[in-house]
């Protein structure tokens, strides 16, 4: 089908955004809720800093420990960053959608939203929530696998991985600023098994153990963390194959499909590319992680306004 | 007259029964239907009755229901046993439908031209034009093949005899035609056992007649028009039809802020800029369609629709103003107006009707007033209406006063045993009460989708097929022959 409506190709970009985003959140709360308890407090605020939610988190509760951190991301729909309110702002775009993606992709978009309104307080306590969140994780991954399977590879198609790839840059971003920080006074004792582990339970909330430990083996230093997450050029969820990904799919955008909005978001990627491509994680680090971490965050804001300037805001006059 | 097993303790009493009345045609497959309803194990259809209306709930069949805080999907409850037309019965539906439908087109065309039937007095000329629903931006517009009804729904019961009769005409944006289609998809994936070598027929291209009407339509200046379907958006209680009809016809599902009209032109906003639109397939009220002509708070239409639609640079189905046709009071005048156009009888019959403007209706209407049942002609159907057998006598000697000081506003009728169906229900399989909305496609020429939306009032004696009162709907099978 031509003639995708500017509408549609929006609502695509928004779906893969908001799917992911539940992603991120499931891992980082079974993560936190499995590997990271000795450290409690710290760990469960944490959460809330990757969100950049405090002030809104602390209006609503005294202090951010299990149940109120859970609740607030899990249960409370008016919590707009919550799992309920992506996923329903999810199921909104996938309804406005029907028409263009799969039936299958729409129903278990559907099944999904339907069995999270399901989810009662009970659901939340210790010995189920890891299930939940793994089972929330997995239908996260099963939409991926199922558009993958059965939606065209056309135009639709890449503006839903162009809306995941940007927010799972985005995501771990947040990820290892607020981990990095927290983590880092413990730096003095590395090698140390509590130290280990909780740099473990930052590569396991990034799905990146498994890789991480077949590149560096036994060389585990938080440099070494923080520069596969950023700079691997084949682990899925670092920002440097993030950003390569994007860069293809608004290629194949202009070329293929021969639209000509997105320059100023192929001009944005080309720029980070560049400095991803001069840098080394010695480097950053020397000048300042959170900074440099904080700058990615401003150009992924900045290419998400190119990319909707480029090609879902159609005026009257073309 | 029904067989044994599930279906031993079933009787449709006085009414015709659309499964085991005898009629003509098909005496086989119904036979074999029956004995195969007659083997099924209570517990196994109750099972796959909850499973296929599972499905309904997780593909979205459904309709949305908005409260103050909260949205909840509901599905139209669906009955697994079909509703079956004999291949003869459907000949005759067919060919009454397309008779209907073609009367209407004419009865359009002439009212927004010429007025011929006016000039004759056939019809009274303040009943047409002083009607809510006639819109004079339509006078002199020719509008493509003159169809202006491309899209119908004949609604129609069955009366005690077994004579189907019309009870209304829908000729605006008429709903339920996703149901008929997916009902049979269900059907197929819950029973293949009950269907099993019967020829039933297809219902699974509607969406290709469709598009072929929308194309036939689309202004001659374009060999590949593009067509969409316009739709008020996702929190219309019927946006499923909407999803469906688009994804059938594989073209775009456009709200209002999708289209911008540019030098009389239509165009859609795409990501590679504007692109031009030939046909609309609108599922909004007239009302809404243009704020620059119709109502001017609208947030769904799109500025300047009307001016492209008249330098006929886009057609509209259904045409604008066609809900003049579909009134309940130019409902009594259907079998004159369709004798006036074809010089024929109709097909399918009126619901016998008496029209109490004239002197005859109005003294046989108050001489029979218990008998009959008596309904305003006004845009606001359901309202004041009197049911006579079931009123009492101070009802009734109001409602006499009523009528006697406004008899133009009423049209009367006799009270119809409607026919039932074999339903299934918390306890056994028993009699329903179900009716039948035929859908028609008219581009250059009319299709009728073989067979229809079959509602069933699920309510024991209940015949209130509506959705919001109870109602449910069934696949409804024309066998082959």
């Amino acid at each position: 089908m031509g003639n995708l409506l500017a509408r549609s190709a929006e609502n695509m970009f928004w779906l893969g955004r908001y799917l992911e985003r539940v992603e991120n959140l499931a891992r980082i709360v079974e993560i936190t809720e499995t590997f990271a308890r000795d450290y409690s407090e710290r760990n469960w605020l944490s959460v809330v800093q990757i969100n950049a939610d405090e002030k809104r988190f602390f209006e609503k509760y005294q202090c951010a420990d299990a149940p109120s951190v859970v609740r607030f991301y899990l249960l409370d729909a008016e919590n707009f960053t919550s799992v309920p309110a992506s996923l329903q702002a999810a199921h909104q775009n996938a309804r406005a959608l029907r028409p263009v993606i799969s039936i299958e992709m729409w129903e278990q978009v559907n099944v999904m939203r339907n069995h999270w309104r399901e989810v009662a307080e009970t659901d939340l306590a210790p010995p189920s929530l890891p299930r939940l969140c793994r089972k929330l994780r997995e239908e996260c991954q099963v939409n991926e696998g199922i558009v993958e399977g059965s939606l065209s590879h056309d135009e639709t198609w890449h503006y839903y991985r162009l809306g995941k790839t940007l927010e799972r840059a985005d995501q771990i971003t947040r990820l290892l600023d607020i981990k990095y920080h927290l983590l880092l006074p413990n730096v003095a004792a590395v090698g140390s098994a509590l130290d280990a582990s909780q740099w473990n339970a930052l590569l396991r909330a990034a799905a990146g153990y498994q890789a991480f430990r077949r590149i560096y083996q036994g060389r585990m230093t938080p440099a070494a963390v923080a520069g596969f997450l950023i700079f691997s050029d084949s682990f899925p969820r670092s920002v440097s194959l993030c950003v390569r990904q994007m860069a293809w799919l608004l290629t194949q955008l202009r070329s293929r499909y021969r639209l000509s909005g997105g320059d100023a978001a192929e001009e944005k990627l080309d720029k980070i590319r560049a400095v991803l491509g001069d840098l080394t994680i010695e480097e950053v680090i020397a000048g300042g992680l959170h900074e440099f971490l904080d700058w990615l965050q401003g150009q992924f804001i900045a290419l998400a306004a190119d990319i909707r300037e480029g090609f879902f805001v159609q005026c009257g006059d073309d | 007259m029904a067989e044994g097993g599930l279906l031993a303790g079933y009787d449709s009493g006085a009414f015709f029964c659309e499964l085991t009345s005898r009629r003509g045609g098909n005496g086989h497959e119904i036979a074999t239907i029956l004995s195969r309803l007659g083997a099924f194990d209570f517990t196994d259809l109750s099972r796959r009755s909850a499973e296929a209306e599972r499905e309904l709930y997780n593909l979205g069949i459904t309709f949305t229901v908005y409260s103050e805080r909260d949205s909840i999907d509901r599905i139209l409850p669906f009955d697994v046993i079909p509703r079956i037309i004999t291949a003869p019965e459907w000949k005759e539906l067919e060919q009454g439908v397309i008779q209907r439908v073609q009367a209407i087109n004419l009865f359009l065309d002439d009212l927004y031209h010429d007025r011929k039937i006016l000039k004759d007095k056939l019809i009274p000329a303040e009943l047409v034009l002083g009607n809510s629903n006639y819109r004079p931006e339509m006078e002199g517009l020719d509008v493509a093949c003159g169809t202006y009804a491309h899209v119908s729904g004949i609604d129609l019961i069955r009366d005690q005899e077994g004579q189907f009769r019309v009870l209304e005409d829908n000729a605006r944006t008429p709903s339920g035609v996703s149901y008929v289609v997916e009902n049979r998809t269900l059907m197929m994936r819950t029973f293949p056992d009950l269907m099993a070598d019967l020829k039933i027929r297809a219902v699974d291209d509607y969406g290709i007649r469709l598009h072929a009407a929308m194309a036939e339509i689309a202004p001659a200046d374009h060999g590949d028009p593009q067509v969409v379907l316009l739709s008020p958006g996702i929190y219309n209680s019927a946006f499923f039809e909407h999803v469906f009809l688009a994804r059938e016809m594989g073209v775009p599902l456009v709200e209002g802020r999708d289209l911008v009209v540019d030098d009389d032109k239509v165009f859609m906003r795409t990501t590679g800029g504007l692109e031009r639109v030939h046909t609309i397939y609108r599922r909004l009220n007239d009302d809404f369609i243009d704020p620059e002509v119709f109502r001017p708070d609208s947030m769904l239409g799109v500025k300047g629709l009307m001016r492209a639609y008249r330098a006929g640079n886009v057609t509209l189905a259904n045409a604008v103003g066609t809900g003049v046709a579909d009134d309940k009071a130019v409902y009594a005048y259907m079998p004159r107006i369709i004798k006036y156009y074809l010089d024929q009888e109709p097909i399918l019959p009126n619901v016998e009707t008496r029209i109490c403007r004239e002197p005859e209706g109005l003294s046989y209407t108050l001489d029979h007033l218990d008998e009959l049942v008596v309904k305003p002609v006004g845009e606001s159907g359901g309202y004041g209406l009197l049911i006579g057998p079931k009123s009492t006598r101070e009802e009734i000697e109001e409602f006499r006063s009523k009528l006697r000081h406004d008899p133009g506003n009423y049209i009367s009728q006799p009270m119809i045993g409607l026919s039932v169906a074999p339903t299934l229900t918390g306890s056994g399989v028993a009699p329903r009460h179900v009716d039948l909305r035929p859908f028609a496609v008219t581009g250059k020429s009319t299709w009728v989708l073989p067979g229809g939306l079959t509602r069933v009032a699920l309510k024991e004696g209940s015949i209130v097929v509506n959705s919001s009162q109870g109602g449910g709907s069934k696949d409804s099978w024309v066998l082959g022959g």
